[in-house]
């Protein structure tokens, strides 16, 4: 009896799939409904994986924007998590205190914005002359160029020290003032370097912007010199305009580099009051010292304030400029 | 008579001739400051790895010939630069492919179409933006003070997890009872406990591999999706194909970028400047470089040979 009556449900579910399948709509809706699940698998997996990354990137600068606040008792408080009980801007007012902030900062960014205008005209120039003329030599030389990208400046960081600690020019200065220049714990040494295309990453520049000037077509330039533009009103006047998404690629890329670069100035020895980057580091001993304060926790909230503080400008930048950066990127840069 | 020459110099070039000095020119600030920079530093860096170097006191400095001494001290007697040497090399051939890896499957997840594409690829920028040494000394801090999970090693990692009640080790050990090798399950939970500095290192490359998917004409997407390939298919027959040559642009990139932040480099600055051993120092950064020049040639060829060219 239960035997038949299974066999009979069997059938039963056998002749509705057989009905299914016949249905098309029903078919139809079924493939829908499956495809509408996947893609909302799929879109929740990519969800929480962009979240997640997002996270970790976003984690330690929101951990050190927060902590920036605490006061000696949130630090103390196991309880305190992210959001401090007592905010305190004391930490700011003496951060701003040993940073000399305005002042430092004025000169840091006057220091970064200059280098970067040398970096834009020198670099896009060799990357211009690289792309539009032949000479002899032109691939080996450009070959130097990815030389240049991918010897580390470490590997030449002691001759370099040395040229710029006994500065002199085929024994002109010494002829002139009987001794050679000692360049090092001034800004010139990076000037100079950047000035003739070995700056801080130089290399990268001219490849990019050599990338750039290849795409854009030969028959502006054969227009403009039909209409009897000399090689310089056309580089400055045509090409370079042409190229601004590159200039202002390399401009940011350029700036915030400067900005940050702390090997240069290390390796010259270039002053704290020019290098904001650079003092940040003795911001933790010179509060310990003057302030008393001894406990290297708290001290290293001061620390987090002052990051903060000479993060703002960069970030300042990078969000105005952040739509033109990457579109800049992805259009005109390294990729060929 | 001197203009005379001159005028005659002039109407003896060619255009072409005339274009090669113009060319010239523009290139010229680069030439002088590429012989005078890295040319001149990188003989000088050679010959200081050859010889003991002693500073005078009015300025300038000598010279010594001491032949291999350096490089022979460097290998046998130095208490740590082998062991450096290898560690940092070690992590880079890890990093890189997974850095490359991580940054070609962010680089897909961004290049579709989603609300708040252009936040998510800014956040993806901010390390680029903020690679200070300072900053990122500090964000070490903060990332070891908010440790949700994320932390510097995968041993740290390990207890930590299993203290929020997720246990990585049964997890490793259960893939160990799978009968995975242990190399590869080392290897995985080294790059979970890695994975902020991956994704810290890799802003650069998911921005190049985004513009490389870019540049895929849509219509081969079409053709796949015509002759019935599977998404899996259409990637490894269109995508990967496609993006190859920026791999190689990518692993140079990635690879110089992990050497110039490694232990060695900072080795080699602290030998110079606190002990002034400049000939030690400079047997440190030429042999890395050497090192790593070696890396990035074999790899490259490896890459190249397996490579297809669109144009």
């Amino acid at each position: 009896m239960e035997k038949q009556k299974t066999k009979f449900s069997v059938q039963g579910v056998k002749g509705g799939i057989a009905a299914m399948k016949a249905d098309t709509q029903f078919t139809n809706d079924r493939l829908r409904w499956i495809s509408n699940v996947k893609g909302f698998v799929l879109g929740l997996f990519r969800f929480v994986l962009i979240i997640g990354v997002c996270y970790v990137i976003l984690g330690p600068v929101l951990g050190i924007i927060s902590s920036s606040f605490f006061s000696d008792t949130d630090n103390y408080n196991p309880m305190v998590y992210m959001i401090p009980q007592e905010p305190t801007l004391y930490r700011y007012q003496l951060a701003l205190q040993y940073l000399d902030y305005w002042k430092t900062m004025g000169s840091s960014l006057l220091y970064s914005l200059s280098l970067m205008v040398i970096q834009v005209l020198i670099c896009s120039m060799v990357g211009y002359g690289f792309a539009r003329f032949n000479f002899p030599g032109k691939n080996i030389l450009f070959a130097c160029v990815v030389v240049m990208i991918v010897i580390p400046t470490n590997t030449i960081m002691l001759p370099l020290y040395m040229t710029f600690s006994n500065f002199d020019v085929f024994g002109i200065i010494k002829a002139a003032t009987g001794a050679p220049l000692n360049l090092l714990s001034t800004p010139v040494p990076v000037y100079i370097m950047t000035l003739f295309g070995c700056g801080l990453r130089s290399g990268l520049y001219i490849y990019m912007f050599n990338q750039f000037f290849r795409g854009l077509p030969k028959e502006i330039e054969e227009a403009a010199f039909v209409d009897g533009a000399g090689t310089w009103y056309t580089y400055f006047r045509i090409m370079l305009v042409n190229a601004m998404p590159s200039v202002i690629t390399v401009a940011i890329f350029s700036m915030v580099w400067q900005y940050n670069d702390t090997f240069y100035a290390k390796l010259f020895l270039v002053s704290d009051d020019i290098v904001i980057s650079k003092k940040i580091s003795t911001i933790e001993a010179s509060i310990s010292n003057v302030e008393k304060i001894l406990d290297p926790n708290i001290l290293e909230l001061f620390l987090d304030a002052g990051i903060v503080l000479i993060m703002i400008p960069v970030v300042l930048i990078y969000v105005a400029l952040q739509k033109q950066f990457i579109e800049g990127v992805e259009r005109s840069g390294i990729v060929g | 008579m001197a203009e005379e020459i001159r005028a005659k110099k002039k109407k003896k070039r060619s255009l072409s001739q005339r274009r090669a000095m113009k060319g010239f020119i523009f290139i010229l600030p680069w030439l002088i400051g590429f012989i005078w920079f890295y040319v001149r530093s990188i003989i000088m860096t050679v010959q200081f790895s050859f010889s003991e170097l002693s500073v005078n006191p009015g300025g300038g400095y000598t010279l010594e010939f001491v032949g291999l001494d350096k490089f022979i001290y460097a290998f046998r007697a130095h208490a740590s630069y082998k062991q450096v040497l290898t560690t940092s090399i070690g992590n880079m051939l890890i990093d890189v492919p997974l850095i490359i890896f991580f940054s070609l499957f962010m680089a897909m997840l961004l290049n579709r179409k989603f609300k708040g594409r252009t936040l998510v690829r800014a956040i993806f920028f901010l390390p680029v933006i903020l690679n200070s040494d300072a900053i990122s000394a500090a964000m070490d801090l903060a990332r070891s003070m908010m440790s949700g999970g994320i932390s510097n090693s995968a041993a740290e990692l390990a207890e930590t997890a299993s203290g929020s009640g997720v246990g990585l080790e049964y997890y490793i050990q259960m893939f160990t009872s799978l009968g995975l090798p242990d190399v590869i399950i080392e290897y995985v939970s080294g790059a979970v406990g890695r994975i902020s500095d991956i994704i810290n290192a890799s802003g650069v490359q998911i921005i190049i591999f985004i513009a490389a998917l870019q540049s895929i004409p849509g219509s081969m997407y079409e053709v796949a999706k015509i002759e019935g390939a599977t998404a899996y298919e259409t990637f490894w027959k269109v995508t990967f194909p496609m993006v190859m040559p920026h791999i190689i642009t990518n692993v140079v990139y990635t690879v110089v970028d992990s050497f110039t932040e490694s232990e060695v480099v900072e080795l080699a600055y602290t030998t110079a400047f606190q002990y002034f051993d400049y000939g030690l120092s400079s047997v440190f950064s030429l042999v890395s470089t050497l090192v790593t020049c070696l890396i990035l040639v074999i790899v490259c060829r490896l890459i190249q040979k397996r490579t297809f060219y669109y144009n």
